[in-house]
């Protein structure tokens, strides 16, 4: 009942964000600097009537209210408006790219959870030699940019050793094709983000370790690995699980480097292109499911903290 | 230090060293200890015994090695300790078992009630898997027996059947100490340890956490070590009392005779500056000066800088623990033990 009302309340919370959201990346393809109709004639002289044929189709000259309003009843009837580049529509656009960005993204997300929490974990548990060697390593995960991670790997891996495709996504040869295709981006995408969660698992981790209650816990003579799974990590997931809002968040805004440093033609590709381009309805209708993404994580994390901290919805947090 | 009320216990209790033929549930010998980067020894020739069933206390002030003492028991030793002499349980030495042995002997044999039950208790699981996941984990008993032992045990301290299903933050700290008072209980131990049980708690809650212990301990038949600080709780509680100073023990005997007639300044001191309901009213008597510090080794009698009656003798030799005349049951480490003699039959 507790958790039922907690998750419709966020459900609201989200949908009122979204809607701010919507307002904000109407409005800055609004006031950004540039025309679309010049980008669109491509530098040629138009007539006056030709010009104000464009301003016609695409609304260029309604109050700023109106189009808002008109481009938000499209998207909610599943209508994103036409590319002015591809001349197409937006949605037939991301239908063959959302998949590839997503694929992109989730393998990504696989690598960063599952060797940020090992090396976070062996990090904590074994200390000395192997955790100063995690601590090294993971200091120079966090200090290299995406696109610097996305060279060096390009560099060696597919040029220099020819292991794997240097560009492209591999789209339409099949899903195998596909995972080789994306092992590289995933990776380049996946590295600063693995030494943040380790670093964050570590110092969760540490901390539990010299808390009272597992002190309690052996000398009740728990055996070790059970101390370390069922308390130490245990009770690091709540700091683990916030943090995974900001990897999400960090994954698809480093999509975009990504997916240009090694072609992929995703989502994040499309953005870059069509930001230079001043194609404005593909960056609205990219930006509002960035956002989207973004938030449907972030209300999937604040529905799994209770779980994994019961004193959240209880209303008990402790003090101390 | 809080106000209770120093009171004998109006319950019989089991003679002291316990049942003829059983070894003592705990028997510390001449333990010695040292922590890294300490001149002295934080413990320092400690013996100690509780004897099958029986009650005693062990008290001191803050870093006396009281709390050191307890949880040696248990080998809950900080890191880089070097220890001499023998600390057996229910006549296993502690300190040369193997790592299976001792999981046994916490899990089995003897068990620790904490000073503080919030931070004692993981605050994410819920209190059945608290009380039931020592002897789960151990392939002591069946997921089932456990929880139908725990539901037992839980109704002994005074809980209802409901409690497992809760969580730590729902709970008071009374009802929580009582839920690791059941947890201690769950391995059916030879021997308790209780490290200041009732410090964490306030007033009424401690004499009920109190009664219960003792209550507990004549009904599973368990040694019982309480570590405190409280004259008042270990007299109301106690069979035995040792009195610990620096390390060594300063004075032990009958608790009824400890603290009618101490034979140690140290316990004297103690005394008069415990708050009393039957004191006469007036300025509480505080000991002066600090207990001595880890860094420097100290010559004769470690009390001797804060004791009215200290002599030559005591700034040079060390006392060693003599018995009182006609009760050789009632030691203390004292060179002027006899100059102390309380009004006698005052008990």
């Amino acid at each position: 009942m507790n958790f039922v009302r907690f998750a419709v309340r966020r459900l609201l919370e989200m949908a009122a964000t979204l809607l701010g959201a919507s307002f904000v990346v109407f409005g800055a393809m609004y006031l950004a600097p540039g025309n679309p109709a010049s980008f669109l004639l491509g530098g040629r002289s138009a007539s006056p009537a030709a010009l104000a044929a464009i301003d016609r189709q695409y609304h260029l000259n309604d109050p700023f209210i109106e189009q808002y309003a008109r481009w938000l009843g499209n998207i909610l009837h599943g209508d994103f408006g036409r590319s002015i580049e591809y001349r197409t529509d937006v949605s037939h656009l991301l239908s063959s790219r959302l998949p590839t960005t997503l694929l992109l993204v989730g393998m990504a997300l696989v690598v960063v959870v599952l060797l940020g929490l090992a090396l976070g974990w062996a990090g904590a548990v074994r200390g000395g030699a192997t955790d100063s060697a995690i601590l090294v390593g993971t200091t120079f995960a966090i200090g290299t940019p995406a696109f610097v991670a996305a060279i060096l790997l390009q560099g060696f891996l597919a040029v220099e050793l020819g292991w794997f495709p240097s560009s492209g996504s591999g789209s339409g040869d099949g899903i195998a094709a596909m995972l080789w295709h994306l092992t590289l981006p995933a990776i380049a995408l996946a590295l600063y983000l693995v030494g943040m969660l380790a670093r964050v698992t570590r110092s969760a981790m540490l901390e539990q370790l010299t808390s009272e209650h597992v002190a309690v816990a052996r000398s009740r003579g728990i055996p070790e690995r059970h101390v370390i799974s069922r308390h130490v990590f245990r009770n690091a997931l709540g700091a683990v699980l916030t943090t995974a809002g900001l990897i999400v968040s960090s994954l698809l805004v480093c999509t975009v480097l990504v997916e240009t440093a090694f072609s992929v033609g995703g989502v994040g590709q499309l953005l870059e292109l069509s930001s230079t381009t001043k194609d404005f309805p593909v960056v609205q209708a990219i930006s509002l499911i960035i956002v989207a993404l973004f938030m449907t994580v972030n209300l999937i994390i604040d529905l799994l903290l209770p779980v994994v901290d019961p004193r959240i919805t209880l209303g008990t947090r402790a003090t101390g | 230090m809080n106000t209770t009320e120093q009171h004998p216990a109006d319950t019989p209790r089991p003679a002291p060293g316990g049942r003829p033929n059983t070894p003592a549930a705990l028997d510390i010998r001449n333990l010695r200890m040292r922590l890294p980067h300490t001149a002295r020894p934080v413990l320092d020739g400690v013996d100690l015994t509780v004897g099958a069933g029986e009650t005693v206390a062990l008290v001191g002030e803050s870093g006396s090695g009281k709390t050191l003492t307890s949880r040696t028991v248990l080998r809950l030793l900080p890191a880089g300790t070097t220890t001499e002499g023998t600390v057996h349980v229910a006549g296993d030495d502690v300190l040369t078992m193997n790592a299976r042995q001792l999981r046994h002997l916490r899990t089995r044999t003897a068990a620790m009630i904490f000073q503080d039950p919030r931070a004692a208790i993981n605050p994410l699981r819920r209190i059945g898997d608290f009380l039931t996941e020592s002897v789960r984990l151990n392939k002591i008993m069946t997921p089932a027996a456990a929880q139908a032992r725990a539901g037992e045990l839980l109704e002994a301290v005074g809980l209802t059947t409901e409690v497992p299903r809760r969580y730590p933050g729902q709970l008071s700290g009374g009802m929580l100490q009582r839920v690791m008072i059941a947890a201690a209980l769950m391995g059916d131990p030879t021997l308790l340890l209780a490290d200041e049980p009732t410090t964490a708690l306030d007033v009424t809650t401690q004499a009920e956490v109190v009664a219960l212990l003792g209550d507990l301990r004549a009904r599973f038949g368990t040694g019982l070590l309480f570590v405190t600080h409280d004259l008042g709780l270990a007299a109301a509680i106690s069979d035995r009392v040792y009195v610990m100073y620096a390390g060594r023990i300063a004075e032990t005997g009958p608790a009824a005779s400890v603290f009618a007639r101490p034979r140690h300044p140290y316990t004297k001191a103690l005394l008069d500056s415990t708050p009393g309901l039957d004191a006469p009213p007036g300025r509480l008597v505080a000991i002066d000066g600090q207990p001595p510090d880890l860094r420097r080794e100290p010559t004769g009698c470690p009390f001797a800088p804060r004791c009215a009656h200290a002599t030559e003798l005591c700034t040079t030799e060390t006392p060693r623990s003599m018995p009182a005349r006609g009760e050789p049951a009632h030691t203390a480490a004292c060179h002027h033990s006899d100059r102390l003699e309380g009004t006698p039959g005052d008990a």
